[in-house]
């Protein structure tokens, strides 16, 4: 079958120790049998790894922080489409996906480019801070949890929780505390880099289990394969991971895809309690960077998402490998101090 | 651990989806974990897999091998709380020997 011509914009090319999706999502789609694709990468940063990765990104730009704004975001969208003609773009972080929800229709109207992202709605209702309403309404167990705004708080936390309790950041990090002296200290860090609030979790003890899904808006479950992290960096992150054969979780899973009509990519964190109940603990609106592991499972999920992106009705995966593992490493990319030059004083590559 | 010891442990059931490969390699694609054992547990592992009873299993590793009844029944007991533990055999898939 002749593969279609396509032109995708990925972000997330930060390849570090707390990785990005972008890379992942960009070695999905190249493995697709339906898409010859081209791959234009979106930076933040001029150290993002994606960025000289030319074997798998065809071509760079850097766009504005999502803290500068729709139109500083829509206005370099604009001169990147004259060049690139953009089909569909993926955008893979938590911080810049309400910018490209808020311009998902005048990137269609104006320029023909497709996105596949969750609403307004849902991106909101899912957040840390108001998960446990999410729970309720989807019938899903979460963890009792709390938003504080001050250190002053911190004392009173245990007419509801009892220690240790779980500290995160208002979009990423997450430390467990062990008593009031750690939750300040962690409170002051998390807050002094994502703002406020913080949320304050009664920690679950059990193994941590994740999902990487897909869902078609309409309250379909096209994809999800269940994974154990292995080995867990510093900051928590998989550095190895293992399919499993978990019908109880997949079905989790795609009960809260169909309740919640989720549009797109997601995560879904959970604990595994020894007594086996799950208790979900985050939700991340875009695919996780280990979503690769789908792909090695059998599941594209990142071509599924173009797919859908293009208007093209998808058919459920009905399968996925059991038991397949990914590792994942580092490695040193030699990079000419021309490329640096470029990507820093031209702003693409 | 102690409710092991008692009639229940013997109908314990190696879980279906559990992977043996023939060099000891146990895989459980519910949890994600993997073991490794040596031939005799690999064996035992086999037999329970054929739902061979543990007086069967008695006669087979005392004539196999040269162990006295008193280790064998230790080391079985061990071994076989450890699968328990590993959530190797379930208690939910019991089988009346």
């Amino acid at each position: 079958m002749k593969k279609r011509k396509i032109n995708i914009a990925v972000t997330g090319l930060n390849n570090i120790d707390s990785p990005g999706p972008g890379i992942p999502v960009i070695r999905a789609l190249r493995d697709s049998k339906k898409f010859d694709v081209r791959i234009i990468g979106l930076s933040y940063e001029t150290l993002e790894p994606g960025l000289y990765m030319h074997d798998l990104v065809d071509k760079s730009y850097q766009v504005p922080f999502p803290s500068a704004g729709t139109e500083a975001l829509l206005e370099r969208l604009r001169y990147i489409h004259s060049v690139e003609k953009i089909d569909v773009i993926i955008p893979n972080f938590d911080a810049e996906l309400q910018n490209f929800i808020k311009l998902e229709e005048t990137l269609k109207k104006e320029m023909g480019i497709s996105m596949f992202l969750p609403t307004h709605d849902q991106f909101e209702e899912r957040h840390k801070a108001n998960l446990m309403e999410f729970g309720k309404q989807h019938g899903i167990q979460v963890p009792f949890g709390k938003m504080i705004f001050s250190t002053a708080e911190i004392p009173s936390l245990t007419k509801d929780f009892t220690y240790p309790v779980v500290v995160k950041g208002k979009y990423y990090d997450a430390s467990v505390a062990y008593n009031p002296e750690q939750v300040a200290t962690y409170f002051n860090k998390l807050s002094a880099k994502w703002g406020l609030p913080i949320i304050i979790q009664q920690y679950v003890f059990g193994s941590e289990v994740n999902v990487t899904a897909i869902g078609d808006g309409k309250g379909n479950a096209i994809g999800a394969v269940p994974m154990r992290k292995q080995y867990i960096t510093d900051k928590g992150k998989a550095w190895a991971g293992i399919s499993l054969d978990d019908e109880k979780l997949v079905s989790i899973a795609n009960k809260l895809l169909a309740s919640s009509k989720w549009r797109g990519g997601m995560e879904l964190e959970f604990i595994k309690s020894a007594a086996g109940e799950y208790f979900l603990l985050e939700i991340n609106p875009r695919f996780p960077a280990w979503v690769y592991l789908a792909v090695g499972c059998g599941q594209n999920h990142p071509e599924a998402l173009v797919l859908m992106a293009l208007g093209e009705k998808v058919k459920p995966f009905k399968e996925y490998e059991k038991g397949k593992l990914f590792v994942r490493y580092s490695y040193d990319l030699i990079v000419d101090l021309k490329e640096f030059e470029t990507i820093s004083t031209l702003g693409e590559l | 651990m102690w409710h092991l010891f008692t009639k229940s442990f013997f109908n314990m059931k190696i879980r279906k989806n559990i992977a043996v490969s023939d060099s000891g390699f146990i895989f459980n694609p519910s949890t994600g974990d993997s073991f490794s054992t040596n031939p005799i547990g690999l064996e035992i592992i086999q037999m329970l897999k054929e739902e061979k009873s543990k007086e069967e299993m008695r006669k087979t590793i005392l004539q196999k091998y040269q162990v006295d009844e008193a280790t064998f029944e230790k080391d079985f007991y061990d071994f076989v709380s450890m699968l328990h533990q590993t959530q190797i055999i379930s208690q939910d898939e019991e089988k009346k020997n």
